[in-house]
């Protein structure tokens, strides 16, 4: 048996060690990050490069991916549920301001600067924007392309009434979807189809011939893969849709000062053209993004 | 807003009952697929079922087999669907609905049919035997009419899991109430969700009800009074 004396050094020991691994209970300690992601694979990609490169900086984090669509997932992180996820700069602004016209533009500077003033009073920030793009494309087959002579969107008006559209459930109401394609486009569809998020589910429709327009992300590698003709958004519809993170105030206050910096080092080397070779890796070879993500982390030197 | 006020003021817009996305048209189009997921389903489970209930054979292994239909989640069963409908040119919505929709259906009509006629009392049929009925004329003067009330508990049955299990169709682009619910959880819209929502519920019930309709009509007036508990089929109208 141990001294008295013994038992005393060993019980300040083991109270000074509980301490430490209290969360948040002395300086220094790393918060747990919750990172959520809308339900489509470029969002699980894009969370997985953040979740990593954070674990590699020595946080602990809780993946809450594939929530379901933005209408979901924006109010939970303002809620408090998910601590952050990627965004898409243009089109989360508009959502923001519902019914304040349009706020974003071209200009991913200027988009920025507006997000950045819309999210102060939210307690949310916007984190470095990437320069990959990804927005909503207008997407048929070769052989419509080629047979009604459809190369950019406006010529869809040609065929109004006559055309099925497929594309997520929540495109109705998206202003940079069904909405912009009657607004700005002036363009009417027969029917709307609701499939999925740019998934599986509407490229199989679209080569099924179950639906003649399909909306896909314009990152999809599916696209170029199946042939498809991507119709050019001559009338500018979609917006600067830059890749950006989205996080709570509260996280960053908690968070060291390495955070930003790791976040902001995937951010900026996300490309329009690396972020659609990451998107064919998962959706066309299949392979689990988690692996995905950590062959490209390593091979731009962000983990080890 | 209360969700009260929202479904309300959801319900008064125009949409809702005019058009392609209106109540009258998602319940016409989901009364059509159950109808036609019923229909096929009957014509696969009764024939089998009773005709193995005639002949006293196979029924158990036929009800196991049938009660894979009742193991298997309809929604692997429509996910499953797809390649295959796409393959038959059949495309998305209905045809794959239907696919997870009848093996629903079939188990409750497949047991029911072949208990119900097993359960007919042998005296009974060996007098229509007697008499010298065919057995044809034994299985439809003698055996189906005692046996009609627990058929049609069955068919029942696999009706109001197909009303309700119809709505999983809306996954994959078909029609029906379904689509009000997978919409609206889309967009987040609480009225259209809860209406959807409550609209099956509604349609369900009113099936259950529709149903025992049906039985009253078709179910003889001695059966139906002599299937009352404590009595048995062959007393008869006699009490």
């Amino acid at each position: 048996m141990l001294k008295a004396s013994m038992w005393r050094i060993v019980l300040a020991m083991a109270t000074v060690m509980i301490a430490g691994c209290a969360p948040g209970a002395s300086p220094g300690a790393r918060p747990t990050v919750r990172i959520g992601s809308t339900n489509f694979p470029e969002q699980v990609i894009l969370g997985e490069l953040y979740g990593q490169v954070l674990e590699a900086s020595g946080y602990t984090v809780e993946r809450r991916f594939n929530l379901g669509s933005r209408e979901i997932v924006a109010p939970a992180l303002e809620s408090g549920q998910i601590d952050m996820y990627a965004e898409y700069m243009a089109t989360y602004l508009t959502f923001l301001k519902k019914d304040e016209g349009m706020s974003a533009s071209t200009d991913p500077a200027a988009t920025y600067r507006t997000l950045q003033e819309t999210l102060r009073g939210k307690n949310l920030t916007v984190l470095d924007y990437a320069p990959a793009v990804d927005t909503n494309g207008f997407v048929v087959t070769k052989e419509t392309s080629d047979r009604q002579n459809l190369k950019k969107v406006s010529d869809l008006a040609r065929l109004n009434n006559q055309l099925t559209l497929g594309g997520p459930p929540e495109c109705p109401d998206r202003p940079f979807c069904l909405k912009g394609l009657e607004g700005t486009y002036g363009v009417r569809v027969k029917e709307f189809k609701a499939l999925d998020a740019g998934g599986p589910l509407t490229v199989a429709a679209l080569e099924g011939k179950q639906v003649d327009v399909a909306v896909l992300f314009t990152t999809d590698a599916a696209i170029q893969a199946k042939n498809f003709v991507l119709l050019d958004d001559d009338k500018r519809l979609q917006l600067a849709d830059n890749v950006a993170p989205v996080v709570r105030n509260e996280l960053l206050n908690r968070a060291l000062a390495d955070f930003g910096p790791a976040i902001n080092g995937v951010t900026t080397r996300v490309t329009t053209e690396e972020l659609t070779g990451l998107n064919r890796q998962v959706g066309l070879d299949r392979k689990e993004p988690r692996d995905v993500a950590r062959d490209w982390l390593r091979a731009k030197g962000l983990v080890r | 807003m209360s969700l009260v006020a929202a479904v309300l003021s959801w319900l008064s817009q125009p949409e809702r009952w005019q058009g392609p996305d209106s109540i009258p048209v998602r319940v016409a189009e989901h009364l059509l697929m159950s109808g036609t997921a019923l229909i096929l389903a009957v014509a696969i489970a009764l024939p089998i079922g009773i005709a193995l209930g005639h002949l006293g054979r196979g029924g158990v292994a036929a009800i196991n087999v049938a009660n894979v239909g009742r193991a298997l989640p309809s929604l692997a069963l429509l996910a499953l669907a797809l390649p295959v409908a796409f393959a038959l040119g059949l495309g998305l919505g209905f045809w794959p609905t239907m696919f997870a929709l009848v093996p629903l259906g079939i188990p409750p009509m497949l047991t029911n049919s072949y208990v119900a006629i097993r359960e007919v009392q042998r005296e009974m049929v060996e007098v229509a035997r007697g008499l010298g009925m065919r057995e044809w004329q034994v299985l439809s003067r003698a055996e189906l009419p005692v046996a009609a009330p627990v058929i049609i508990a069955g068919m029942r049955n696999a009706a109001v899991a197909i009303v309700a299990t119809a709505t999983l169709g809306a996954i994959v682009a078909s029609g029906g109430l379904g689509r009000y619910i997978v919409d609206g959880l889309a967009r987040q819209e609480e009225a259209r969700l809860f209406t959807g929502a409550l609209l099956v519920a509604l349609l369900a019930i009113a099936t259950e009800l529709g149903f025992g309709l049906f039985e009253r009509f078709v179910v003889s007036p001695g059966i139906r009074a002599a299937t009352r508990p404590g009595e048995d089929v062959w007393a008869g109208g006699a009490r």
